[in-house]
């Protein structure tokens, strides 16, 4: 099973934010990391491969081209979960999840609705959620929730918007064991992530998006060097390796100027 | 608590939600029996309970009850249940609380066309002089929202640009209204006035099954949205990334709003405060759940109608006051107090 990005480009109206991208296919199995500075494109090109956003060019989970689907088909193999998290409904935990997985209409799974939310729920350690008013919920209880609401369909390919971005040290862990599994049973994963080091630790690839192209794709170790941060980024670091082995990433402080004019572009762009 | 304990808690709490549903209905059918025993010729409840199964009564009586208080009873119940569907399905699509028909031009418009019938005396040829200013109503007001989709849908169909829309409808009918009751005769504008204040006066079972149609037709195809207008509940991103097509669901929603409300307002005219605070009582009741929560917001409307409907009889003695002002009169300190004693919606 793989991904196909080829030529593809997407924005807002006139707008491109991203120009021509192309990608080495993703298989199933594997985690690829998407990185790169705000306002890089990162949550736009994951939008345009949910079927949210407008894109040319071609976009295809196993040779079937996911612009042809209807939104009950694509949702059915694809998962999305978005960067902004919803606004307090009265609504509790698994409820949500149980409309995640009818609102379509389409048949995604084989067993009763109400189990199999329930059943996901305790896969990720939030079943105590259940019964919770979604609107009493912490932003790192939420983003679990919301992971929740993208897995509980059992998508082929699934595409994660900076999905620990609200939770603490241990229930990043937690998501990112999680999201390996999830991928160990044969899947597609896609995420957005900002931290290297989480991201060099838990994904086999690691893609960076720069000036609305790919700048780099590959291996954590021949991604994460400290010319693509300087470049990138702006920044001056080091990338080390602790004594397991693990990639480190330390950074010193800001290229005087901004190198590659990351830091004027970021401004008044959203994260 | 194990996951089927909680699982079994879920389905006792939609059992509950699903018996207050029922009971909300209930209420409601109690409440048009109370609004058929009140009038000014009081008739006891047993006389009229049995003048409906059919029993031997004075023809006065049966007259009183068939043609006189019945239709009235009925149509308070059915603008309250249309009011109401209207307003939660309004308030879902367009991502916002405070929508309703009659925030964003619809009562408005029906006012226009209705001035226009009464004071310009201009409406569609052929059509019963009785009809004249309901068939402006209706066209105004459908027009009103078929301008509204067409304004969204030029500028990407978004909540925020709809509602925008919708405010500028509103003042721009109600600036010519003003222009229309400038102009009027003293007696047009009496009745332009009395229109507007929203009067069960008027209807017949003719216009009863009508709006009752619209219910019939337009119910089933809400009830069936249900789950999609749940899942845009948890934000629009999140609703399309289940594979709902938000577009076409506010498009088709939008629709029935239309017809709902533009069908209700033209035959009794303007009545606030319902769609606004049917849904959001049901919401206290039942939660978000849609498949609760649209047919909770229906029954709490045609309950709410029915006893503004009696209240309107009782309120001073040997006056019919118009029903509109007494939604609007009891309703909002109601509905203030409920605002301010929680935050609606837990
Ligand atoms: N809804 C939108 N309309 C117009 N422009 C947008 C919208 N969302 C994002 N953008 C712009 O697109 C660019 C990329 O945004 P985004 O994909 O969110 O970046 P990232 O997720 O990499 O931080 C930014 O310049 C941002 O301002
Ligand atoms: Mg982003």
């Amino acid at each position: 099973m793989s991904l196909t990005l080829r030529d593809v480009s997407t924005g807002y109206g006139r707008r491109r934010v991203i120009a021509g991208l192309s990608l080495p296919d993703l298989r199933s199995g594997e985690v690829t990391t998407l990185a790169g500075p705000n306002a890089a494109g990162k949550s736009t090109l994951l939008k345009a491969i949910a079927g949210l956003a407008p894109f040319t060019g071609q976009i295809a989970l196993d040779g079937q081209d996911l612009a042809q689907l209807s939104a009950p088909a694509r949702a059915k193999i694809v998962g999305f979960m978005p960067q902004s998290l919803p606004s307090g409904a009265s609504l509790n935990v698994l409820e949500t999840v149980i409309t995640a997985l009818r609102a379509s209409g389409e048949r995604a799974v084989t067993e009763p609705p109400e189990t199999r939310a329930m059943a996901v729920l305790l896969r990720l350690g939030i079943d105590h959620l259940a019964l919770a008013g979604l609107d009493q919920l912490s932003g790192g209880q939420r983003q679990m929730v919301s992971l929740a609401q993208a897995i509980v369909r059992a998508p082929r390919l699934l595409l994660l918007d900076e999905p620990t971005s609200a939770l603490d040290l241990a229930r990043q862990v937690r998501l990112l064991s999680e999201v390996r599994r999830i991928a160990a049973e044969g899947r597609i994963v896609l995420t957005v992530l900002h931290d290297l080091a989480l991201a060099a630790r838990w994904s086999d690839r690691i893609a960076i998006l720069h000036k609305g192209g790919l700048y780099a794709f590959g291996p954590p170790a021949e991604v994460v060097t400290p010319a693509m941060l300087g470049e990138v980024y702006g920044v001056i670091a080091r990338v080390e390796r602790c004594s397991q082995g693990h990639l480190m990433v330390q950074i010193d402080g800001e290229i005087p100027g901004g190198a590659s004019g990351a830091g004027a572009k970021e401004r008044g762009a959203q994260a | 608590m194990s996951g089927s304990e909680l699982l079994d808690r879920y389905h006792r709490q939609n059992r509950r939600r699903a018996a207050l549903v029922g009971a909300m209905a209930v209420f409601a059918l109690i409440a048009v029996l109370v609004d058929l025993t009140t009038g000014p010729s009081g008739l006891p409840l047993s006389e009229t309970i049995r003048t409906l199964t059919g029993a031997e009564v004075p023809r006065g009586t049966s007259v009183i009850v068939w043609q006189v208080r019945l239709p009235v009873a009925v149509m308070a119940l059915l603008v309250g249940a249309a009011l109401a569907l209207a307003g939660a399905e309004m308030q879902t699509v367009l991502e916002n609380p405070l929508a309703e028909p009659f925030t964003l031009g619809v009562s408005a418009a029906a006012a226009l066309g209705a001035g226009v019938a009464i004071v310009l005396g201009l409406t569609i040829p052929f059509l019963p002089p009785a009809w004249g200013i309901t068939a402006n109503a209706f066209l105004f007001s459908l027009g009103a929202l078929g301008l509204l989709q067409l304004m969204g849908r030029l500028r990407g169909g978004g909540p925020e640009v709809l509602i925008l829309f919708g405010i500028a409808l509103n003042f721009t009918a109600a600036a010519f209204l003003s222009l229309l009751q400038f102009v009027a005769s003293a007696e047009d504008l009496q009745q332009l006035v009395i229109w507007t204040m929203g009067s069960l006066q008027a209807v017949n079972w003719g216009s009863v099954t009508i709006l009752a149609l619209v219910i019939a037709v337009t119910v089933p195809f809400a009830l069936m949205a249900s789950w999609k207008l749940t899942a845009l509940r948890l934000g629009e991103e999140q609703a399309r990334g289940f594979g709902v097509d938000v577009t076409a669901l506010r498009r088709w929603a939008l629709l029935r709003v239309s017809l709902l409300a533009a069908t209700a307002v033209s035959m009794v005219g303007v009545i606030g405060f319902i769609g606004l605070a049917g849904p959001h009582i049901a919401r206290m009741l039942v939660g978000e759940d849609h498949r609760f929560l649209l047919p909770a917001s229906i029954f709490t409307g045609a309950l709410l109608m029915s006893a503004a409907s009696t209240l309107s009889k009782l309120l001073i003695t040997g006056t019919l006051l118009p029903v509109g002002l007494v939604t609007s009169l009891i309703g909002l300190p109601v509905f203030f107090w409920l605002i301010l004693r929680g935050r609606p919606g837990r």
